[in-house]
């Protein structure tokens, strides 16, 4: 077998953040090959490298045994790389013959576009490969499923011998999963080489052939499908960073009933719609107790995400309802929640956590100006007096008040976050990867944090892809699969093993 | 060492440093393209055949040489201050208002309205708050309908604010031209109150330029921009709009209402500038002029880089660069003064991130 693609020592920054460090990958003609990581491993960095998208600082690139460290999307393409997006690339007021040949399209004698040809080709590609669809549909007549395949068909189009898949079954039905996973079973008999895209580890375990982990922007195994596992994957996706808190559990208090039955979080029956009409968040129930930390552990992208989301506000809910305290919020807008009693550590602090712009001391109160202001003016004296107490409390470093938070480092703008809502007066805590890109120090004060608020009695909802976190903090664990409460049990009864197994939906559970 | 120490030695530094990187990022890229636009104007006045020093020369005797050709100048910069207020407002929460033109207009037809309709002999103490108040509401209705539009259906600002210059500029024009014009004119009566103070009559030597007193009120709108954005809880708000509209959100504010807000004020600011054509100036509504003033007020604000004070400053200057052109008139077109805005404008906005970048990749260099 011969190599189809081979990059070494990858380097790639983005300002300060290290995207890929000395990453690398091989793949072999023929073969179907995994790229697996968590969000903001480097997969997609490293393959927006290969595609011509952007230039490596470092490293070396060969596709098909040549040179090509530093092309461009139009080498890429010639050289037949075919990337399919994630998000798809069509024009939805053309038809799938038009989508195929946009940029490349037959002539007739004259500048008119020869659409017969154009839909012929289409069919014998359509044929060939096994992707089945009429060239004369609207591509906004299309299913997603049908959308992906246009995509694909199209990149085969233009001549693609390598397919890079980004997440692809993201958007997709079970059974248009396994439609997909036929199609691409069929590609690879034919020759092509495919490079899929994901952090499901049971698509990778049933489809590929070979697997490259990645984690924190390094390539850190090769391993061959057949002799390996899924938690074994798992482990290396995660890695074995030593948390602080590894091995420490919480001890479950033993506090009598609380006197007010509804006070805490209550979630019934949620359903949340992703952007394609799926349900992302598919009928969650659960409720937090003061004084309890609930975990929700769980490969990303199965929902977490958007229930925070839904819970906090700033997301439509499509069924169900939310409380707080006993009051329904479901319709509420973000500042009711807060008035009603709700705290939220956002998992993304550069999108939402913090405004970079602004100063640390500005960002103490995001969401708090109310309090800070008296007849519509901000008491700056009180925002100032406030920004040292909460520098000092959470160690913030450089202790400077007027400093823009964005030059501020990730563990710092972190506890900057932690700090404000901690500080605000609330009942229900929602902590979104709390600790995430947080050196250790920090971690185990955030984890103090909760802790503390948990003895507090404070009802906390802790979300995190760290499995450590989630089973050093939590009263109870649940796993959530594909949008779904797979299990719910107490953490007392929880190992990494069995999460683990619940995680990649292997094993099926009662959810309570 | 102990901890404490070291945590105020890493305050003194830090404290110290931003001061000066946010006033060299501020300052140094308005200087780069005013050094940009200096030299091209030299290369056209040169492919005239024309001596830049002598061209510049009567360029500067022409503006801030004079009492009257200052005057002019102030006048000029009154009306594109509030147009440029109004803008750097709506970019501030992240909207492009480009309805300058019409919100201008509206305020200055409204304001003539309210001098028609007053008794003659008003005090201008009555009559000045009354006329600011109804122009700022009529170019503040005229901004509010853009801002409802996004913030209901999602319309963007940019083409509701273009198509609303139409139709307010063509209604004004149909209301003058078919109702309240002087004969053989395309202007209103003239006002009975409300008259502002010219320069002139407080210093003779200003005598015959058209600058008054709407300067004034033209700084103190500022004042209060700067105060509103920079000190008031709304402030606040608006600039997290701006910035990060999904952070803003996080934090319970509502973005649509800071929307609605960001567009009525723009409008109101544009509308109070009608007030130095018709109460300082003519004292009378004119068809068309508002022209062009409006979408000046865009460059100003880009110049002045969203900042009140900034504002001003970037006023004063494209008003001399518009006075200075006709200072110059005898020797170069004064159409050369409409190139050298546009390359002024071209400047800046090639100068802001490029010389940014510069500054920056230069800082880590010496950090490093």
């Amino acid at each position: 077998m011969t190599e189809a693609i081979r990059m070494d020592g990858v380097e790639k920054s983005f300002g300060s953040v290290k995207a890929n460090r000395s990453a690398s990958l091989e793949v072999m003609k023929g073969e179907i090959h995994a790229l697996v990581g968590e969000n903001g491993a480097g997969k997609s960095t490293l393959m927006r490298i290969l595609g011509g998208l952007i230039k490596p600082d470092a490293g070396k690139v060969e596709v098909f045994g040549k040179d090509v460290t530093g092309w461009s999307t139009s080498e890429a393409i010639s050289a037949g790389i075919g990337i399919v997006h994630q998000h798809f690339m069509l024009v939805p007021t053309l038809t799938v013959a038009e989508n195929l040949v946009l940029g490349c399209e037959p002539k007739t004698r004259f500048v008119m576009m020869n659409y017969a040809r154009a839909a012929d080709d289409v069919r014998e590609l359509s044929n060939s490969t096994g992707l089945v669809i009429a060239p004369d549909r609207l591509v906004s007549d299309l299913s997603v499923g049908e959308a992906q395949r246009v995509e694909i068909l199209k990149v085969l189009f233009r001549g693609a011998k390598i397919l890079v898949l980004d997440e692809p079954t993201a958007v997709l039905s079970p059974p248009e999963v396994r439609e997909l996973w036929a199609v691409l079973r069929r590609l690879r008999d034919n020759g092509d080489t495919i490079v899929l895209i994901t952090h499901r580890l049971d698509e990778v375990v049933e489809l590929s052939d070979t697997i490259t982990v990645m984690r924190a922007g390094q390539t850190v195994a090769r391993l061959k499908t057949s002799q390996t596992n899924p938690s074994e994957i798992a482990r290396l996706m995660v890695g074995r960073e030593v948390s602080l808190s590894a091995g420490k559990r919480v001890h479950p208090t033993t506090r009598p009933e609380s006197p007010r039955p509804n006070q805490g979080l209550e979630v019934r029956n949620l359903a949340v719609m992703g952007s394609r009409g799926i349900r992302v968040v598919d009928g969650v129930s659960f409720s937090v107790k003061p004084g309890e930390i609930l975990g929700i552990a769980g490969v990303e992208g199965n929902g977490q995400t958007e229930l925070i989301e839904a819970i906090a506000g700033l997301r439509t809910v499509f069924a169900g309802d939310v409380l707080i305290d006993g009051l329904d919020v479901t319709r509420r807008s973000v500042a009711r929640r807060h008035d009603a009693g709700l705290s939220h550590i956002p998992e993304d602090r550069h999108r939402r956590g913090l405004i970079l712009e602004y100063t640390v001391g500005d960002n103490l109160i995001l969401g708090l100006e109310r309090a800070f202001s008296k007849r519509g003016i901000i008491d700056r004296d009180q925002v100032m007096d406030n920004a040292q107490r909460e520098i000092s409390s959470f160690d913030i470093r450089p202790p400077n008040p007027v400093l823009a938070a964005r030059a501020l480092s990730g563990g710092n703008q972190q506890k900057v976050v932690v700090a404000r809502e901690m500080g605000r007066d609330f009942s229900v805590l929602l902590a979104s990867q709390p600790t995430r890109g947080v050196d250790v120090g920090a971690i185990e004060f955030i984890h103090q944090q909760l802790l503390d608020a948990r003895a507090r009695e404070k009802a906390i909802l802790l979300v995190s892809a760290e499995l450590n976190e989630v089973l050093a903090l939590s009263d109870r664990i649940a796993v959530m699969y594909r949008g779904k409460f797979a299990v719910v049990m107490p953490s007392s009864e929880a190992t990494e093993e069995s999460l683990g197994e619940y995680m990649i939906g292997t094993r099926k559970g009662s959810a309570a | 060492m102990t901890e404490s120490s070291l945590a105020a030695g890493t305050q003194r530094t830090f404290s110290a440093t931003p001061w000066r990187e946010r006033a060299e990022e501020a300052l140094l890229p308005p200087f780069v393209a005013l050094l940009v636009a200096l030299v091209c104007g030299d290369l056209l006045i040169l492919s005239y055949g024309q001596s830049p020093a002598n061209v510049y020369r009567l360029l500067l005797e022409g503006t801030w040489g004079n009492a009257y050709g200052f005057g002019q100048v102030l006048y000029k910069a009154t009306t594109l201050a509030f147009t440029g207020l109004a803008v750097s407002f709506g970019l501030r929460a992240g909207l492009f208002n480009i309805g300058g033109e019409s919100q201008l207009a509206a305020g200055g037809f409204a304001a003539a309205l309210i001098g028609l309709a007053l008794p003659i002999g008003t005090p201008l103490i009555l009559a000045l708050p009354i006329c600011i108040v109804l122009a700022g509401a009529a170019g503040g209705v005229v901004g509010a309908v853009p801002g409802y539009l996004k913030t209901r259906f999602g319309a963007h600002e940019v083409i509701v604010t273009i198509m609303l210059n139409f139709i307010v500029l063509a209604l004004l024009n149909w209301f003058i031209a078919g109702h309240l014009h002087v004969p053989e004119t395309l202007h209103t009566p003239e006002i009975h109150a409300g008259f502002l103070p010219r320069l002139a009559d407080l210093d003779a030597d200003f005598h015959g330029s058209a600058a008054n007193l709407a300067l004034i009120v033209a700084i103190v709108a500022a004042g209060a921009v700067w105060f509103y954005l920079f000190r008031a809880r709304g402030g606040y708000e608006l600039r997290a709009v701006g910035l990060q509209p999904d952070a803003a959100e996080y934090g319970g504010i509502s973005v649509g209402r800071v929307w609605m807000r960001a567009m009525t004020w723009s409008g109101v600011i544009a509308g109070i500038g009608g007030i130095n054509y018709v109460l300082g100036y003519k004292h009378y509504y004119e068809d068309g002029f508002a022209s062009g003033a409006g979408f000046l007020g865009i460059a100003v604000a880009l110049v002045g880089r969203n900042h009140p004070f900034g504002v001003l400053i970037a006023a004063f200057f494209f008003a001399t660069l518009s006075q200075g052109g006709l200072a110059i008139h005898a020797f170069v077109p004064k159409q050369m003064m409409d190139v050298l805005q546009g390359v002024v404008i071209l400047a800046v906005a090639m100068a802001v991130p490029e010389v940014r970048s510069i500054l920056r990749s230069a800082r880590r260099r010496s950090d490093a």
